[in-house]
């Protein structure tokens, strides 16, 4: 296991993550301690996952989106629009804490969540418009959506079974951790032990040759969309589940540039293609526990971000077998080394792909349009 | 078509005599697990044209990317005009005077062709770019080979073989001592070749020394003094290209003598026994306005329906059609009997249509995934994602197929990209073969590919109109298909103008194609 994980990108992002909760462990005594209260757990550790469950959520529908050729601006317009249907129908429901006026709040908000999903869809695969425009669309028209639905107040409501999904706990675990960890396993099921996955990076890597080849690129990369929609639905409904509110305003801010951080720091290329869902949940972690890491070490919050942007910079240019080439280099020489996403570090595996007669590398150089 | 090394008017090629521009001797690459170049000694004189010959696999793309600086060197040396080079990257080997231009042109097709011929060498004026002054250059530097291209218009604009007359000029801006056009004539058509060779020679009268590397043994032939072939990573000789028939040409590469291609043509002929009467696909005055004038054609089991033409003709475009990869505005398409429409490819794919496109790289190969996971592709697809191939299916029929076509090297968890163009190619025939196709439509399946793949791709095709394929065939080079198919359908000007059987290849093919006013 250590030696398959050390030939893969993946080994970067485990060793920024150990070594910022190694940083925690180092600053706060008892950061590592979980200990057990009312048979629920507690600790800094559950936390982490905790509050890094929306994040990651949103950024398991990203991943596929991104493997798809695509990238999704609109998952933080969703999150609000979620969350503020779901609160506007408890709000306004004669009974605001039946578990029936939960579950039909939570229904509605996950049924227009994929419908925004579709919309999505629509406009990028039978319409062909740039996923980056088409979800901008979204992006900017859905935060006004959910302002219009909370009519620019923040409605909070008072509803202990709607507390169950983001605050709750089941069998000692934040239902939350629980929700992500089940959607984390159904798509990698439905993507690893069906053809789904590979059907995917087929129609990101090469969506012409896909089509020639009898994929279902059009529904592939629609059915993508659709279940972005619903994972940034099941975040907004988690993200005011724990506040018990729904603010329009700030509800799923900048989510979709977490999401795509986490990601990227997951090896996932941007280009599309390749993709890893185990490295998407080791980067949504990161971006959490950076995020504790700045409250626990005392970070001012002024150069808070300037933190987390150097050690998101410093995981990037880690994973980068470019980068890594150029220390090696130095002792090596330059035509040894592969570049791109997917490449070994340097030959040290026997596995390396290196044939005579490489065909010219243009791919480093061509830059896919997303 | 005869070379022509005496008509040379730089001092003669004999090698004792003049001082080579570029000299790599003993030079050694290794990869791990495979031993890229072994030993290999290359020359390359002023004012000649070098062709370097082989396989893939034998080295000659590896070699010219020792040369160009892409790949270190693991030992020997090269020495370009007289001073050792150790190139640590593609820039050092361009500042020694070497300029590459490659199969796919490299060029910025958004900016004009004087951008492009000029790009970072740019005339500049108070920091900015001197338009003025870079269009004259660069009409200059077009004029001196004899080209006639408004600097100002698009590159884009510009059909291929332009832009690899413009790739050219860009190269002879460097002034480069040394050009390398690595498979420069893969998408032109006979005219635009002829075009490039009149500017090859223009540029080799004047000094320049050429490597040209081809799959085409007539260009080489037609163009180069010198030829050079490797094998499996090492040298097997250099030889004047007059002095070297064409046969012993093929078996040095080959290392065999070759009578594949007799083997070829009897299975041809055995393939027309077996064929029988009922259409598999009958087309009837099917077409797409404007790409292809309506067509009525038979294709018949065990038949190998050849399409001849020029590029442009229509042949291309007729292939898409009967696949569904465009679709037909007028006219039918029966499969057995039966009036289909074919919406998509998978209309085409669910009656046991199968398709190789001419554009290999961007039209078939899925570069980033594994050779299994290609070969697969089209079954799976067909399949549906819920019903997934059992990793048991899955290892039997990678295994067969990979030894069937001989796909090398034989690990199915490379990456496709990293396989050379010939196993690409049978990587590609062998993910529809799995699928058991009916009509099996093929364009251009052995280009840009080593004689001995294609010599193995031509008898597969044979081999599958034996056991009742029906198969459409395109390409370029007529030998190619008149020796494999048994029907001609020739096109021209965007129509079928003929359809020939093969006794009347001979006489007819090559004034059809061109057009009766030639």
């Amino acid at each position: 296991m250590i030696k398959r994980l050390a030939a893969t990108p993946l080994i970067w992002p485990v060793i920024a993550l150990l070594a910022l909760l190694a940083l925690n462990a180092y600053l706060t005594p008892g950061f590592t301690s979980i200990r057990v209260q009312d048979g629920h757990l507690y600790g800094s550790l559950i936390d982490i996952l905790r509050n890094g469950a929306p994040t990651l959520l949103v950024a398991l529908g990203m991943t596929l989106v991104i493997a798809s050729r695509g990238i999704d601006l609109s998952v933080g317009a969703v999150v609000a629009i979620s969350g503020a249907l779901a609160c506007a129908h408890i709000g306004s429901s004669e009974d605001p804490a039946g578990v029936g006026t939960v579950l039909t709040a939570m229904a509605i908000a996950l049924a227009v969540s994929a419908v925004l999903g579709l919309w999505n869809g629509t406009l990028v695969s039978i319409l062909g418009i740039q996923p980056i425009i088409a979800t901008l669309v979204l992006m900017t028209a859905g935060r006004g959506i959910a302002l219009f639905i909370t009519e620019g107040q923040i409605i909070t409501v008072s509803s202990p079974p709607f507390k169950v999904l983001g605050a709750g706990y089941f069998l000692g675990l934040p239902v939350a951790i629980l929700v992500s960890l089940a959607v984390f396993v159904v798509v990698g099921l439905l993507t690893r032990r069906t053809a789904l996955g590979m059907l995917l990076e087929a129609v990101g890597i090469n969506p012409e040759a896909s089509r020639l080849a009898g994929v279902r690129s059009r529904t592939i990369v629609f059915a993508v969309y659709v279940f972005c929609g619903l994972c940034a639905g099941i975040a907004g409904l988690m993200i005011a589940s724990n506040i018990s509110a729904a603010d329009a305003n700030n509800a799923g801010l900048w989510i979709e540039m977490d999401a795509i951080l986490a990601v990227v720091i997951g090896g996932t290329s941007l280009l599309g293609g390749r993709y890893s869902l185990t490295g998407t949940v080791l980067g949504a972690l990161i971006i959490q526990a950076l995020t504790t890491t700045v409250y626990t070490v005392g970070i001012r919050p002024e150069i808070t971000l300037v933190f987390k942007s150097l050690v998101v910079v410093l995981v990037v240019l880690m994973q980068s077998a470019k980068f890594r080439a150029l220390f090696t280099s130095w002792r090596r020489r330059p035509g040894r080394r592969q570049v791109g996403p997917t490449a070994r570090p340097t030959p040290v595996t026997s596995a390396g792909p290196a044939v005579a007669d490489v065909t010219p590398d243009h791919d480093d150089t061509k830059v896919r349009q997303p | 078509m005869d070379a022509e090394p005496s008509n040379d008017p730089e001092p003669s090629n004999d090698p004792e005599n003049s001082r080579p521009v570029v000299e790599m001797r003993d030079i050694s690459i290794g990869f791990p697990g495979v031993k890229a170049l072994d030993g290999v000694d290359f020359r390359l004189l002023a004012g000649e044209v070098h062709s370097l010959m082989g396989e893939n696999g034998a080295g000659k793309s590896t070699l010219i990317k020792a040369l160009t600086g892409v790949y270190g060197i693991d030992s020997g040396s090269i020495v370009v005009d007289g001073s050792p080079q150790a190139f640590a990257g593609p820039r050092q080997s361009q500042d020694a005077g070497i300029s590459t231009v490659y199969q796919e042109v490299n060029l910025c097709p958004n900016l004009t062709v004087g951008e492009n011929i000029l790009l970072g060498r740019e005339p500049r004026r108070w920091g900015r770019i001197d338009y003025r002054r870079l269009n004259r250059k660069a009409r200059e530097l077009l004029s001196e080979l004899e080209l006639t291209i408004d600097p100002r218009s698009q590159l884009g604009s510009h059909p291929i073989a332009i832009q690899q007359l413009v790739a050219i000029a860009r190269a002879t801006a460097v002034s480069a001592r040394v050009l390398i056009l690595d498979e420069p004539t893969s998408s032109l058509d006979a005219d635009e070749v002829a075009e490039l060779f009149r500017v090859i020679r223009r540029l080799r009268d004047a000094g320049t020394a050429i490597l040209f590397v081809s799959h085409f043994l007539d260009q080489v032939y037609a163009i180069s003094d010198r030829i050079t072939v490797l094998r499996n990573g090492q040298l097997v000789g250099e030889y004047l290209t007059a002095a070297l028939p064409r046969v012993e040409l093929v078996s040095a590469m080959l290392g065999r003598q070759l009578d594949a291609l007799d083997e070829v043509a009897d299975s041809a002929a055995m393939a027309t026994a077996v064929q029988s009467d009922h259409p598999l696909v009958r087309i009837d005055e099917f077409g797409r306005t404007p790409a292809v004038q309506p067509v009525t054609l038979d294709i018949r089991r065990g038949d190998i329906l050849g399409l001849a033409g020029l590029l442009g003709s229509g042949r291309t475009e007729l292939a898409r059609l009967l696949f569904g990869a465009d679709r037909a505005t007028s006219g039918r398409l029966e499969v057995n009997g039966k009036t289909t429409t074919l919406r998509t490819p998978r209309t085409a794919i669910a009656h046991r249509f199968a398709f190789t496109s001419e554009d290999r790289k961007d039209e078939g190969v899925v570069g980033d995934l594994s050779v299994r996971d290609n070969l697969v592709l089209a079954l799976q697809a067909r399949r549906g994602f819920a019903r997934p191939l059992s990793a048991k299916t899955k290892d039997a029929l990678v295994t067969k197929y990979m030894e069937a076509l001989d796909i090398r090297p034989r690990r199915p968890e490379t990456l496709l990209k990293n396989l050379s163009g010939g196993n690409q190619q049978k990587v590609l025939l062998a993910r529809w073969m799995i699928t058991e196709p009916e009509l099996f439509i093929l364009d251009e399946p052995t280009r840009g590919i080593d004689v001995g793949a294609k010599t193995q791709i031509q008898k597969l095709v044979t081999e599958l109109a034996r056991d009742g394929v029906a198969v459409v065939f395109i390409s370029a080079e007529l030998d190619e298909v008149t020796r494999i198919c048994n029907r001609i359908a020739v096109m021209r000007d965007r129509r079928n103008v003929a359809l020939l059987d093969s006794a009347d290849y001979e006489n007819n093919l090559t004034t059809l194609i061109a057009g009766s006013s030639s």
